[in-house]
Parts: structure tokens; sequence; C-alpha cells
């Protein structure tokens, strides 16, 4: 499946099979079903810990959808699909980490030179 | 020396025959590109979050918040009109819309791969036109976005010197602080300049699908290869709408 666009002119020539869009249109609802639910918390909740930590679940279950089923990854092989994804998940450390970083580099100036 | 030799297939480990990853040449670069452009926009964003935190935060009732210098400011409170209804209170209104907009572009760059799977010219030349159509709707938006972000709301900020600023540009900011009006400008300028670039990409393409260009080569596989690309500025759109706006 992951070289597809070399294999898939074996049909007849001449005749165009018909579209296979069912699953296309899923990931569509579902991705638009979680952007109205993610402005929903942000009209309906006050700001808080609570509310960040719902948008960021809601948004990584978006990443998913994308990536998997509109990048194709899902239908990689394993080799790649770590390729792509062990990067990344380094990058959620470095941003937890600058982020405590700043809130630290916050606190010194606001203690020492105001 | 004999010619026919020349033109087998080279099928050799050390030859050129193998696929790493059992993924073409084209689409394994693209992937390896989109994944070092996700180290410059997880740049932006852990940037974002360092110069957010070492900020104060809003401590105040939400229903009480005002714009000032000492204090990040509440992204709701800040991106909250709407293109035709001024003056209404909206938070993010806008916003959700152009998310929407963009991922619909993303259903029919998605479409567009299919019918290339399929052979079929008639459908990729539709649906890369809808795409460039909802990717300029998208750059439509945001202009709108950055004229309004930049000429500001009616009431302006006073200072403490009892001068008033109006708008944000990259070294004052009537919202707060200024270097939250300098990362709007860079981060959703950045992610900007992406889409537009994808639509250069999906003209160029759309020109070549029209010549006929890939259906004489056989394959659609360029048309997968910009899909690749404009799905990943969908992508980073998914994180920017959330780490700049939401939270």
């Amino acid at each position: 499946m992951a070289s597809h666009s070399h294999h898939d002119t074996h049909h007849e020539p001449g005749v165009i099979p018909p579209a296979q869009t069912k699953a296309i249109w899923r990931t569509f609802f579902i991705l638009c079903a979680l952007t109205a639910v993610e402005f929903a918390f942000a009209f309906a909740m006050d700001p808080g810990m609570l509310r960040n930590s719902i948008f960021i679940i809601l948004t990584i279950f978006k990443a998913f959808f994308i990536v998997a089923e509109f990048m194709h990854l899902k239908h990689e092989t394993k080799s790649l699909i770590w390729t792509i994804l062990i990067p990344t998940a380094l990058l959620v450390w470095l941003l937890i980490a600058l982020i405590a970083e700043g809130t630290s580099v916050g606190d010194y100036i606001f203690t020492y030179f105001k | 020396m004999n010619t026919t030799t020349l033109e087998q297939p080279r099928t050799g480990t050390w030859d050129g025959g193998n696929e790493p990853f059992k993924a073409s040449y084209g689409k394994l670069m693209m992937w390896f590109f989109l994944l070092s452009d996700t180290f410059t926009f997880a740049a932006f964003l852990t940037t974002y979050g360092f110069i957010r935190h070492s900020h104060h935060a809003f401590t105040g009732s939400h229903d009480t918040f005002k714009f000032s210098v000492d204090y990040w400011p509440v992204p709701d409170k800040v991106f909250n009109a709407f293109p035709g209804l001024h003056g209404m209170d909206l938070p993010l209104a806008f916003v959700a819309l152009m998310t929407m907009i963009l991922i619909l572009s993303s259903v029919t760059m998605v479409l567009a791969v299919e019918a290339g799977h399929r052979m079929d010219q008639k459908d990729v030349q539709k649906w890369l036109l809808w795409t460039i159509l909802f990717g300029s709707c998208f750059i439509g938006s945001q202009v709108w976005e950055w004229t309004h972000f930049i000429h500001g709301t009616e009431a302006g900020m006073t200072l403490v010197d009892g001068t008033k600023i109006f708008g944000a540009n990259l070294v004052q900011n009537q919202y707060g602080p200024p270097l939250f009006a300098d990362l709007f400008f860079f981060i959703t300028g950045f992610h900007g300049t992406h889409v537009l670039s994808g639509i250069v990409l999906l003209i160029i393409i759309f020109i070549n699908t029209v010549n006929g260009t890939y259906q004489r080569r056989g394959h659609y596989e360029m048309v997968e290869k910009v899909g690749l690309y404009w799905h990943f500025v969908d992508l980073v759109w998914v994180f920017v709408f959330t780490f700049f706006y939401l939270v």
C-alpha cells in the first residue's frame, strides 16, 4: 500500500473505476465535530488548567486523524511511522521544559528587577 | 558494450534498486522535509510558551479583563471580531471558521489524490480547483484578521502617561505586551507563507494536470506529494489554533 502510486494503473485502460470517498468524508466530519467541541468549550468554560487539558487532548486527536488518514501515515511501513513520530515526540519534551524555564525566568525578572 | 543491458531496471540492493520504507524517493523526501518544518514550527510555538510563561498571567475574573501591558492577554478577548458584525463580542468565531475552511481544503485535496489513483483526470482537476479556492479563502480571511489586529479596536489602550495607542505593530501593542503582537505576526505569518507556497504548488500541478502531463506519465504521484505538504499546513494550523488562540 505504501508505494501504491506506481501500481494502481492495472485496471482496464479508458475505464475509470468509481470513487471510494466514504472514509475521507467520515474523517472530515470527525475533524469538524472536534473543532466544534473545542469552540463550544472556549465559549462555555472559563480559562483554566482543565479547559487547556481538554483542548490539548482534542488537538492530539485531530492531529492523529490528519496524519493517519489524510497523510496516509497509518498505511505506511512501521519503520517510516517511527522515523516520523520519535523526533516529533522529543519536541513535546522541549516544549514542556522551556515552558517551565520561562516560568522560572519570569519569577527572577519580577523578583529581582522590579 | 551491449546497449540492451543499460535499459535493464536496476534491482540490486546497492544498485538503487530498493525503496527504503517501501515509499518512493519523492514521498520519502517530502516526509523528511515536513519533519524539518515541524522543528521550525515547534520552535515558534515553544518560543511562544517560553515568553508567555515569563510574563504575568491575568488572574482576575474572565469578564473583567482589560488590555494591559502588565500581563499576557487572554486570546479570546483579543480575537473576538467577525467581518460585517462590528462591535459584537464573538470570541474566536472567525478563527473557528478559518479552521473549518482549511480542514475542508484538506478534504478536497485528499479527494484529488484519490482521483489520481483512479487516473481520473477530470476529477483531479475539479478537486484541485476546489482546494485552490478554499486555500485562497483562508489566505483572504487571514488578511482580514491581520488588518483588524493592526488597526485595533475603537477603545484602544490608555498608557500610564495618558496617551492612547490603537492596534499593534512590532514595537507597540494595544492588546498587551509588545512580544504578544510580535509572536502573532511571526507565527501566523510564517504559517500564511506556507499556505501561499502551497497555493502556488497547487496551481502548478493543476496546470500540469490540465495539460495531461501526469496522465502521460502514468501516475499522479506529484499530486500526492503536494497533498502531503498541504495536509501538513492544515496540521500546523490545528496546533496554532490550540496553542495561540484557545489555550
